[in-house]
């Protein structure tokens, strides 16, 4: 299911007045339920990017964490050379300082996109995987940012209109880049690369494209994690956290940017659903009648077998209402 | 001079074990052509089947001893082949025919698995391996220091490698194998059982990761349900740079990433030592991604 672009425009003006208005009123929202709201936002833009290299193009990141991780420390650099700022300058700043953070993600992306001109598949997926670990263990040892200990953000400037603003700018770049004639491209290599070089498809260039383009992205939404937890460490940026992001491409539906966004809500949902489940089982009587204490404990047994065996029944991924025409 | 000596014994140790675990990621590649990311956990297994295996051996055959040591090792082989079997014929081969990035995935799935499961029945903090073989001083050689430890590693090493050459290269399975290796369509109509190859060669490689386990857990005492992760990942490393597919290419890389990784520990920083295995992949997927024995793959349409 591709998203209509028609209206692309309109919508996406739509949503960034709606995302400006509802920041007006996040005073109102509960602060708890704030915070889940921007790691939505941000997971969003994580998914639908990975998306363009994952889904669209075919290749196989893990590494996207360290693409993010790129982007959360060179923004929280940034912008804790700045003292307090007025909201205007902050919002400039903010702005700069997550651009800086995405081109030099994609800088890094282009530095990942280079080998693996000559790779596929299971190779991909492990060079992706291990250029993201280096990047882990170099944070780990640039003493200026703390080391392991972590990095802390000055700055808590994330906030509703960042968050689902430049999710629907992502959203907006990605899907109008895979339905443009240029785009098309992207879709050829994963359908069939060797057809496409036949054709005169450049298959090298639109694979490190794709990895440019979604690194950038990952780069922005880790400038904005940084600015929402304001403490950022090396380990939060491990392969796991890159197969969190995988899973929600897998489950969305590879190269079905709506499933995708869907998915990113629902996994990031999940968790607090399941401790909302745990917590509810302290109330006295409760875990009597529904003994449900075992899905806290098992939640990531029961993630992973989901996953084991959504690949067995539904590849495609869950929101996959129709088939893409060919 | 001496400390350089000692760094490569221990080195070569270490490289040993990240050995074995590479000839299962290899054989399992030379004939599927996937990436089985569980086996690194499989290798954790390994290590757990030894830790609670030994307070039961121990009520019969006294520990530490030769004996005990050899039925715990036996023991947890056989116990892991059987798993591999069982991760093969549930998660991988109703998948057979379908893209490889599914069963990559699955692959992930059943890794993810294995560790979740792993800290929920086990717990997830460390355990302490419990002393299954009984140590001799420890020999100063040229004033080297050299564990007991680390000789049996090597003589245990050795002796399974030595063992799957034999099967590989002189039983009738093993040239099943290799038949279904180089050709799987053409191995079947020459009427090799593909499925019992396939099954056969994820019980070897699973065995080879359960004795890394062990021998792992005998030279770093100190067992978690996640420890399979990074020998894995570096195994897999192992198998890349010796050539996949390729068993002597995968003792090899073993053996180069083992080295290198604890001189790079002991000379440059040890907190880098888990980043130099992925900078070496990316190296030889640079210069040579056939890696250093494998053959040239000519790509067909």
């Amino acid at each position: 299911m591709n998203l209509n672009l028609r209206h692309a425009k309109t919508g996406l003006l739509g949503a960034l007045a709606l995302c400006f208005l509802v920041t007006l009123f996040s005073k109102f929202i509960n602060p708890y339920w704030l915070y889940i709201l921007y790691d939505i936002g941000i997971n969003i833009i994580l998914a639908v990017s990975l998306n363009l290299i994952n889904g669209y193009t075919g290749q196989f990141s893990l590494g996207h964490a360290g693409f993010m991780a790129v982007g959360a420390y060179t923004a929280g650099v940034i912008t804790n050379q700045f003292g307090q700022l007025n909201a205007f300058a902050s919002g400039g700043v903010f702005l700069g300082a997550l651009l800086a953070g995405g081109l030099m993600a994609a800088v890094a992306g282009l530095l990942v996109g280079i080998p693996t001109l000559r790779l596929k598949g299971d190779y991909l997926a492990i060079v992706t995987l291990g250029f993201g670990e280096i990047i882990r263990v170099i944070l780990q040892n640039v003493d200026s940012v703390g080391g392991a200990r972590g990095y802390s953000v000055m700055h808590g400037w994330t906030n509703f209109f960042w968050t689902f603003g430049l999710a629907a700018v992502t959203v907006y770049v990605i899907a109008s880049l895979v339905n443009s004639t240029y785009g098309r491209g992207f879709i050829a290599v994963h359908d069939d690369e060797i057809a496409a070089e036949a054709m005169g498809i450049n298959t090298t260039k639109y694979k490190v494209s794709a990895f440019v383009i979604g690194a950038f992205f990952a780069g922005i939404a880790g400038g904005l994690y940084a600015h929402s937890k304001q403490y950022i460490t090396p380990g939060g940026f491990g392969f796991m956290q890159s197969i969190a992001f995988v899973v929600m491409v897998i489950l969305g539906g590879m190269g079905n940017t709506v499933g995708v966004i869907l998915a990113a809500i629902l996994l990031t949902l999940l968790p607090e659903g399941l401790r909302f489940l745990a917590g509810v089982q302290q109330i006295p009587g409760v875990a009597k009648m529904y003994p449900l204490s075992w899905v806290g404990d098992t939640r990531m047994i029961i993630y992973s077998l989901l996953l084991i065996v959504l690949m067995l029944t539904r590849p495609q991924g869950l929101f996959a209402f129709k088939k893409r025409q060919r | 001079m001496t400390e350089l000596l000692q760094q490569l014994i221990n080195g070569l140790a270490l490289g040993s074990i990240l050995a074995l675990i590479a000839l299962g990621y290899t054989m399992v590649y030379g004939i599927l052509r996937f990436i089985n990311f569980a086996h690194g956990d499989v290798f954790m297994l390994g290590a757990f089947a030894g830790f609670y295996l030994a307070p039961k051996i121990a009520t019969f055959v006294p520990l530490p001893s030769v004996a005990g040591a050899l039925i715990i090792f036996g023991l947890s082989m056989v116990i892991c082949a059987a798993l591999g079997v069982l991760i093969e014929r549930l998660a991988y081969k109703p998948l057979r025919k379908r893209p490889k990035l599914t069963v990559l995935i699955t692959a992930i799935g059943v890794s993810l698995f294995l560790e979740y499961a792993g800290q929920f029945f086990f717990g997830a903090s460390n355990k302490k391996f419990p002393d299954i073989l009984p140590t001799w001083p420890v020999t100063k050689v040229l004033s080297l220091s050299v564990n007991s430890n680390q000789l049996i590693v090597l003589a245990v090493t050795l002796l399974l490698l030595l063992g799957l050459r034999f099967i590989v290269m002189k039983t009738r399975m093993g040239r099943a194998m290799r038949a279904v290796s180089f050709n799987p369509e053409a191995a079947a109509l020459m009427g090799v059982n593909t499925d019992v190859v396939i099954s056969f060669t994820f019980a070897l490689g699973s065995a080879l990761a359960a004795a890394a386990g062990i021998l792992y857990a005998i030279n770093y005492p100190s067992i978690d349900p996640l420890m399979g992760i990074m020998p894995g990942l570096k195994a897999f490393v192992a198998a890349v740079l010796g050539g996949i597919g390729n068993l002597p290419g995968a003792a090899l890389g073993g053996i180069i990433i083992g080295v290198t990784e604890t001189l790079v520990s002991g000379y440059i920083s040890s907190t880098y030592r888990d980043a130099i295995a992925f900078a070496i992949l990316i190296v030889i997927l640079l210069v040579k991604p056939s890696g250093l024995l494998g053959k040239k793959e000519v790509e067909k349409v």
